[in-house]
């Protein structure tokens, strides 16, 4: 399992999600700390492409040898991709949280939502 | 990291009281029979043409299977049973119990899960032919003493819970729940409200979401304020005409009593919902408080908790319902009537009977008069009457302890953890193993491993397997999941000092021992008939069929 860390290129909310921004795009996936709190991850249940989610609720679900938790949308937006490497091979969400374990890839309904955003800093302060 | 398969010396446990080492693996020149039988299947075992009997002659003429089943509707090979000889069948199962942990070998302190001692005189009572025996299709008129059980033990339930009306029906805690949940939905939905919400607090018992869900409803998560208690700003912000019930479990599953629960029931009732309690707490406050006196509505109970029944295994279980009155015209049926036996038909007074009574099965909705318990009947839960043969151990248990009694187990039990948790902080786990809420508990506690985690590498899940190696059954791990780290300790009332002593001295030494060296926990167990299990692999590629060969 990979080491704690948290980019700096990323935008992160207060339940442990990040966003990489790139322009009215965003993909989607949990931190360090998550994938460490839930454990060994064994499943994760996506949402269909073309679904919309909605910033600060529930999008998905990931199952680890804990617990089955929900995953918060950091940002609003339509689904445009899954991770599909994650169906056969959840466990990158613990090994590679941040590239290899991304979850989804969302068109943003309102790209000013990221200003509510944490950067590293003020995420990796809440954590302590 | 690698898996030790041998343990260096300075790693064994030192006995109890001595100095002298103990390896905590057995020297491999030494080996009992269960190390020796091997991970086998009955069907591994004994050769083709071994049997466990020999069939007497029958006695009647034999007919040709021809003539009674033809050839097409016979399988064409023989099934493959196990064949072996009865000593075969013994060992194989016996060395089976043997590598098990259970509650008639040790300490059992599972978290919400009440692992108290099963008295052997209910075993007896259960036993006898009249129980043992009694078939499910006997018909009421001559099953009056097993109906005057259940109606008895209905009433010792409404007496424990302070609500007047009980179902036996539910096999578990999870089916009573569910019980518990249709009939708020049903009382709601005669009333011509459609209520969708079910606040749920973070620290109700784990069940209770997946109930909602199985009911059709909705899950609306409660806060829980700095004390363990509900956050009161949080549940009157939810609390509103969409919520069909609040489901409770007071003490919560943080082994808390909720001293707002008035507070609480006044602000769901004001809303119109219904207060339900989840029993799988209840051996906290048998005979001290009661369900009913705290404002709630419907309460179920685990009868394989609070009122002794073997279980872990998967059932039998059973999980009764108490209602109140606007709520029992939806209780399933049927319903046991109780009648005077001068009354019971009439004329001549019955010869049936039991003790003075006369006690039918109601089964149709029709047959109750109006508002009486049944008459808007949500249907029948399960097939027969629910699992007979723990009414009558927990009858046994009620009525052998009387209301003093079970007064003396909660209060023991609540003495037991509190203490348990005075001595580990006088040992001094609390550097590492924090209480997670408040300074004492009820009748279990939740210890913190965030620090243990950070500070040594040690995780809750290697402290629980460690504690394997001393001899003792974990308790709860990760739960409640708003804990970090969570262990979940209830050492309940059945078990001595000494026992709750050496539990405490063991995690003490589990933690000096992490201090000095953490792959020691990491690795955990070493003595058991397996070792540390996958997990994940578990459960992302489950086999659950072997291949007969």
């Amino acid at each position: 399992m990979a080491d704690a860390s948290y980019p700096e290129d990323l935008k992160y909310h207060p339940e442990h999600d990040w966003a990489r921004v790139d322009g009215d795009t965003a993909v989607f996936g949990i931190t360090w700390y998550a994938q460490d709190a839930l454990g060994e991850v064994v499943f994760f249940d996506p949402p269909e492409v073309g679904a919309t989610v909605t910033k600060d609720e529930s999008y998905a679900e990931i199952e680890s040898v804990k617990a089955v938790s929900d995953v918060v949308a950091p940002l609003s937006g339509e689904i445009i991709e899954v991770n599909g490497v994650l169906e056969d091979g959840p466990e990158a969400i613990n090994e590679d949280p941040y590239d290899g374990g991304w979850l989804v890839k969302v068109r943003l309904t309102d790209t000013s939502e990221v200003e509510a955003l944490l950067d590293r800093d003020a995420y990796v302060a809440t954590l302590s | 990291m690698s898996t030790p398969t041998s343990i260096p010396e300075e790693r064994l446990l030192p006995a109890a009281g001595g100095s002298d080492p103990r390896p905590l693996a057995a020297p491999t020149t030494s080996v009992n029979p269960i190390q020796r039988d091997h991970a086998t299947t009955i069907f591994e075992k004994g050769a083709p043409g071994r049997r466990s009997f020999v069939a007497p002659d029958s006695g009647v003429p034999e007919v040709a299977l021809d003539e009674i089943l033809p050839a097409k509707l016979r399988r064409a090979t023989p099934a493959r049973l196990p064949e072996v000889t009865e000593s075969e069948l013994v060992r194989h199962y016996v060395r089976l119990s043997r590598r098990n942990f259970d509650l008639d070998t040790g300490f059992y302190p599972l978290g919400s899960c009440t692992m108290k001692h099963n008295p052997r005189l209910h075993e007896r009572v259960t036993a006898l032919p009249g129980h043992a025996r009694l078939h499910p299709l006997q018909s009421p008129e001559r099953s009056q003493g097993a109906l005057a059980l259940m109606h008895g033990l209905e009433r010792q339930l409404a007496e424990v819970s302070g609500l007047p009306h009980v179902c036996l029906q539910p096999s578990a805690g999870s089916h009573g729940e569910l019980a518990g949940v249709l009939l708020a939905r049903a009382y709601h939905e005669a009333r011509g409200e459609t209520r969708t919400k079910v606040l749920t607090p973070d620290t109700a018992h784990g069940t209770n979401p997946a109930t909602v869900t199985m009911a059709g409803l909705e899950v609306v998560k409660v806060a829980t304020n700095p004390d363990g208690g509900v956050d009161l700003d949080d549940l009157r912000a939810k609390a509103d005409d969409q919520v069909a019930l609040i489901m409770l479990t007071n003490p919560n599953t943080l082994g808390i009593f909720d001293p707002n629960i008035e507070e609480i029931a006044s602000i769901v009732h004001g809303v119109g919902g219904v207060l339900y309690y989840d029993g799988a707490n209840l051996n906290a406050i048998m005979g001290i408080t009661r369900p009913g006196d705290m404002g709630f509505d419907i309460v179920h109970f685990n009868l394989h908790k609070s009122f002794t029944q073997p279980h872990g295994g998967g059932g039998p279980g059973s999980g009764p319902i108490a209602v109140s009155d606007r709520i029992s015209p939806y209780l399933p049926l049927p319903v046991i009537r109780r009648e005077p036996l001068a009354s019971a038909n009439g004329n001549a007074p019955a010869t049936e009977g039991f003790e003075g009574f006369r006690y039918s099965l109601v089964e149709h909705a029709d047959a109750v008069p109006e508002g009486a318990p049944g008459s808007k009947s949500i249907g029948k839960l399960r097939g027969f009457q629910g699992n007979y043969g723990c009414f009558v151990r927990s009858y046994t248990y009620i009525t052998s302890l009387g209301a003093e009694g079970l007064r003396d187990a909660s209060e023991i039990a609540v003495l037991n953890a509190n203490y348990l948790l005075a001595k580990l902080q006088e040992l001094g786990v609390r550097e590492h193993l924090p209480l997670a809420f408040g300074t004492r508990c009820m009748h279990e506690f939740v210890l913190s491993g965030g620090p243990m985690k950070r500070e040594l590498g040690v995780k809750t899940l290697d402290l629980a397997k460690r504690l394997l190696d001393h001899g003792f059954h974990p308790p709860t791990v990760y739960f409640p999941l708003l804990v970090d780290e969570a262990l979940l300790v209830e050492p309940v009332e059945t078990e001595a000092k000494e026992t709750l002593d050496a539990f405490a001295e063991a995690i003490a030494e589990i933690l000096r021992e992490a201090v000095e060296d953490p792959t020691i926990a990491q690795n955990a167990p070493y003595s058991t008939p397996v070792r540390r299990l996958d997990e994940a692999k578990a459960a992302k590629q489950p086999v659950i069929r072997q291949p007969l060969g």
